[in-house]
């Protein structure tokens, strides 16, 4: 009995110090990386997984993109934006009319990366517009700034007919897959997290700390305001670029207050202010509905209620305010202890 | 003349809470503020940073026109400050609490930040290492990786001191050191504030409660009360004012 | 001149339904500061137990009013008390997610039970007069006299009464209050008692006027009465209904002489255009930071 339980306590030491050897083994990231990229060109050429999966890995793909650039503005500055759809409307819109109108078909697939960038562009100078009055406005007052943003943008596209009015845009080519996306999550993921690990990314928690304090210690809000908008809403727009030509068809009702408040759940699921959470969030939210599935309707009254029992026992979601260290830049992480290294090498050498 | 204030008067709304405010400060000095409360004590630090917007004169530092800078522009041109109520980043480390006040110090633009490329490295490090190091002056640096609210009272107190000073200001100005301090730790502070004083350069500006701590170590004194300024002059001078008294203790009172 | 009176009445209508649901937001955003995003979920279901009231206990208005305000007002306290309270000392956002949780739930559950759009019988008699050309209908002066009625009565609670005093001191300062022996969750609770009742009765009022509902018709009408409480200035009651009203006459009067495609379009750069002047609402201040 006794002798059982040591060696169960044995083998979970060993499992523990084998899982720390890996997280804290950097070199390993790459070749995951590198991994993922080829799976990502092998499943869909050699047919290892079905359609179904391969879709779902996309829209996993999507979302993770949606709700580590949503934390940001959320999580990391700590405002309250409900306006992601209407960027994401932004990105999907630009780039569904580029592909369908524009540029001839048979250049599309060449030219897709391109699409994508007008679409997060495009949303990302809307976002410059977006952060002028979160100099001014915070918390409660932003998040219906944010709110009007998203309805104004979803009732100008109702009354575009050149761009199918209420109608939308249908036919548009299926131009997402799946190692494009994996692009597009790694650069994302890779982007906003340097931003986190900068100057610019500390100025951004400092305003949600305590914004006087921050503009106190030379920190300058307005620029920093402005950036995190920009990043926030251009991977939005690069995510609704991606989810248009998925989608195979846009309207405005696709980027409602609904769709929002599904990225929403997904980032304070996950954990605010962590790139973690956000992959973790974007990973369970979407993974869960769809094994939840055979549940029926009463799939839709189940994930509301799991988030509500995480908000009692984890408020700040699952990650929250913490990360993985795989995502926090190595210097960050040795940065202390280098400098005590040197500090004793120092004081050794002058005893 | 370094820093100077003329005619300084703001209102909130009908309410005159600082009138007909004017300061000659001279490189090195370190005067002292005292007033009772809601003086206008602290709206003068929140005129000088830019917090508030003066109603009317004007606040020069070199000649340079503060009213109308926003808090971080004036933070640049050299004016740190620290709080009443501490307001240190909580959730934030100690080191990330210095980090972030070298953010004008900081020499890179977005573009290197977004993909770590350019001057992001070596100046992520020379931040880190100064940052450190001005931990280590405080005696710190061992709380380098710990969220600022775990930190006791004092630490944090001290910590925004390093914090200020992380900004490389010329003038310092301290809004109630010490505050809930006892007695033994006051002295300690009045040595430590003439201590970072001569180390770092600074003319301080000192709001304060503790008649120890202002009449030990302040070179010049200027009494406030109900906005207006009531006195001014050498600690000496202030203690035998009789309308200092009076604010103070009413009529007939002693010092 | 009759078209503008026609249209007036109108507005009248709808901007009384807007600042009934309005005032849910405003009184909880007033004493714990978070804002209930499920509330107009709440309204929707007061428009769910009008139906289940009318159409299978064949009820007259007056009980089904009742019923529905009484249920939605528990089922608003039971929110609070399992959902909202454990979050009291968490981070704000996470209260507001809680409650866009409890908003999702309170939907699907509705659509398991009821998933195609439900018709509400009549309840009251609709006779329409006109008079100088202008059409009143018996349902429209009884939804507006209602409104005016809860809302002076919500009034006078708040002005004149204890429990009002206890929420008007708790608004100033949650943790003060509860040292003067005023108890803090009981009033807590009349307040989401009383906010979410005047959820369920414009619900009620809603589905009388416009008899198809569906699980997802609060979702859109909670956003804009939340929106009416802002632009009066959030915390503030009697802004609240001058955000409603205000919100009930622009959308009508969009409607009226632009395509109705417009409406939101133009409702909402309003409401941009007005928290640039007055960014804490009509009737709101600012809170001032202390530094």
């Amino acid at each position: 009995m006794s002798k059982e339980s040591s060696d169960n306590g044995n083998w979970k030491n060993w499992l523990s110090r084998q899982w720390a050897k890996i997280v804290t083994n950097r070199k390993l990231l790459p070749v995951l990386l590198v991994i993922g990229l080829l799976l990502s060109f092998a499943i869909p050429q050699f047919g290892l997984l079905n359609q179904y999966i391969v879709l779902i890995l996309i829209y996993v793909g999507i979302n993770i993109i949606l709700s580590t650039s949503l934390n940001l503005v959320n999580g990391y500055m700590g405002e309250f934006s409900v306006g992601h759809a209407g960027f994401m409307a932004v990105g999907a819109y630009i780039s569904a009319i580029l592909t369908t109108k524009i540029i001839p078909d048979s250049l599309a697939p060449w030219l897709f990366p391109l699409v994508v960038f007008a679409g997060g562009t495009g949303a990302a100078l809307i976002g410059l517009m977006v952060a002028i009055p979160s100099f001014k406005t915070r918390g409660d007052y932003l998040a219906i700034v944010t709110l009007a943003f998203l309805m104004i943008v979803k009732s100008l596209i109702e009354n575009i007919e050149v761009i199918g009015g209420p109608r939308g845009i249908p036919g548009i080519t299926r131009l997402t897959t799946l190692p494009w996306t994996f692009i597009w999550v790694v650069i994302a993921v890779w982007v906003i997290r340097n931003f986190v690990y900068s100057k610019f990314g500390r100025g951004v928690l400092s305003i949600r700390e305590d914004e006087i304090a921050s503009d106190l210690m030379s920190v300058n809000s307005r620029q920093v305001k402005m950036l995190t908008f920009v990043i926030s809403s251009f991977f939005a727009g690069v995510a609704g670029a991606l989810f248009a030509h998925i989608l195979q068809f846009i309207s405005p009702r696709v980027f409602d207050i609904i769709k929002s408040t599904d990225i929403l759940i997904m980032v304070y699921l996950g954990g605010i202010g962590s790139i973690a959470g956000s992959i973790l969030g974007a990973l369970i939210f979407t993974i869960l509905l769809e094994v939840l599935r055979p549940l029926g309707m009463w799939r839709m009254v189940l994930m509301p209620l799991v988030l509500v029992v995480l908000m009692i026992y984890r408020p700040r979601g699952i990650m929250g305010l913490r990360e993985f260290r795989w995502f926090v830049p190595g210097y960050d992480l040795i940065a202390t202890n280098l400098w005590r290294k040197k500090k004793e090498a120092k004081d050794v050498s002058t005893s | 003349m370094f820093l100077q204030a003329k005619g300084v008067t703001h209102y909130f709304g009908g309410l005159c809470a600082v009138s007909d405010f004017n300061l000659n400060l001279k490189p090195n000095e370190l005067i002292g503020i005292i007033g009772p409360n809601g003086a206008g004590k602290t709206t003068i630090f929140n005129l000088i940073t830019g917090v508030y917007k003066a109603t009317k004169g004007s606040i020069t530092i070199d000649g340079i026109e503060l009213v109308g800078k926003t808090p971080n522009q004036i933070t640049g041109l050299g004016i740190a400050r620290t709080f009443q109520n501490i307001r240190l980043f909580k959730d934030l480390t100690v080191l990330d609490n210095v980090r972030i006040a070298n953010y004008s110090q900081s020499k890179y633009n977005p573009i290197e930040a977004l993909f770590h490329t350019g001057r992001y490295d070596g100046e992520e490090r020379r931040i880190a290492n100064h940052a450190m190091d001005l931990l280590a002056v405080f005696k710190l640096q061992d709380y380098a990786d710990e969220a600022s609210k775990n930190l006791p009272y004092g630490l944090q107190r001290r910590l925004e001191i390093a914090r200020a000073l992380a900004t490389h200001p010329k003038i310092l100005l301290l809004d109630e050191p010490a505050a809930g301090m006892n007695p033994n730790e006051i002295g300690q502070l009045m040595e430590f504030i003439g201590w970072i004083r001569k180390e770092f350069g600074l003319t301080v500006i000192l709001i304060e409660h503790q008649m120890r701590l202002v009449m030990g170590i302040c070179e010049r004194i200027k009494v406030l009360d109900f906005g207006a300024t009531l006195a001014e002059g050498l600690p000496v001078e202030i203690q035998n004012n009789p309308k200092v008294m009076e604010a103070y203790l009413g009529e007939g009172g002693d010092l | 001149m009759t078209y503008i009176l026609q249209q007036g009445l109108n507005s009248l209508q709808l901007g009384s339904i807007y600042a009934l649901i309005a005032l849910g937001y405003t009184m909880v955003y007033g004493i714990l500061t978070m804002i209930n995003f499920a509330h107009g979920d709440l309204f929707m279901v007061g428009a769910f137990l009008c139906f289940l009231a009318a159409t299978f206990l064949h009820l007259p208005f007056v009980p089904t009013l009742l019923i529905a305000m009484i249920g939605v007002a528990l089922i608003g306290v039971v929110i609070e008390r399992f959902a909202y309270k454990p979050l009291r000392q968490a981070p704000r956002v996470s209260a507001i997610i809680t409650a866009l949780g409890v908003g999702i739930f309170l939907e699907n559950f509705t659509l398991v039970f009821a998933p195609y759009p439900q018709h509400v019988p009549t309840l009251i008699k609709n006779t329409t007069w006109v008079i100088g050309g202008v059409s009143v209908s018996s349902l429209q002066l009884i939804i507006i006299a209602l409104s005016l009625v809860l809302m002076v009565l919500l009034d006078f609670i708040v002005r004149k009464t204890m429990v009002g005093m206890a929420m008007r001191a708790i608004s100033w300062d949650k943790t003060i209050v509860p040292l003067m022996g005023i108890p803090l969750n009981l009033v807590i609770s009349a307040t989401f008692a009383i906010g979410t009742s005047l959820g369920g009765a414009a619900g009620v009022m809603y589905a009388l006027a416009f008899p198809v509902i569906d699980p997802y018709m609060g979702i859109m009408i909670g956003w804009k009465a939340f929106i009416a409480a802002v632009v009066g200035g959030i915390g503030n009651i009697r802004g609240a209904m001058i955000g409603g009203f205000i919100l009930g006459g622009v959308e009508i009067l969009v409607a009226a002489f632009l395509p109705s495609t417009y409406r939101d379009f133009v409702a909402f750069t309003l409401l941009l255009i007005l928290l640039i002047f007055r960014p804490y609402g009509i009737l709101g201040k600012p809170r001032p930071q202390k530094v």
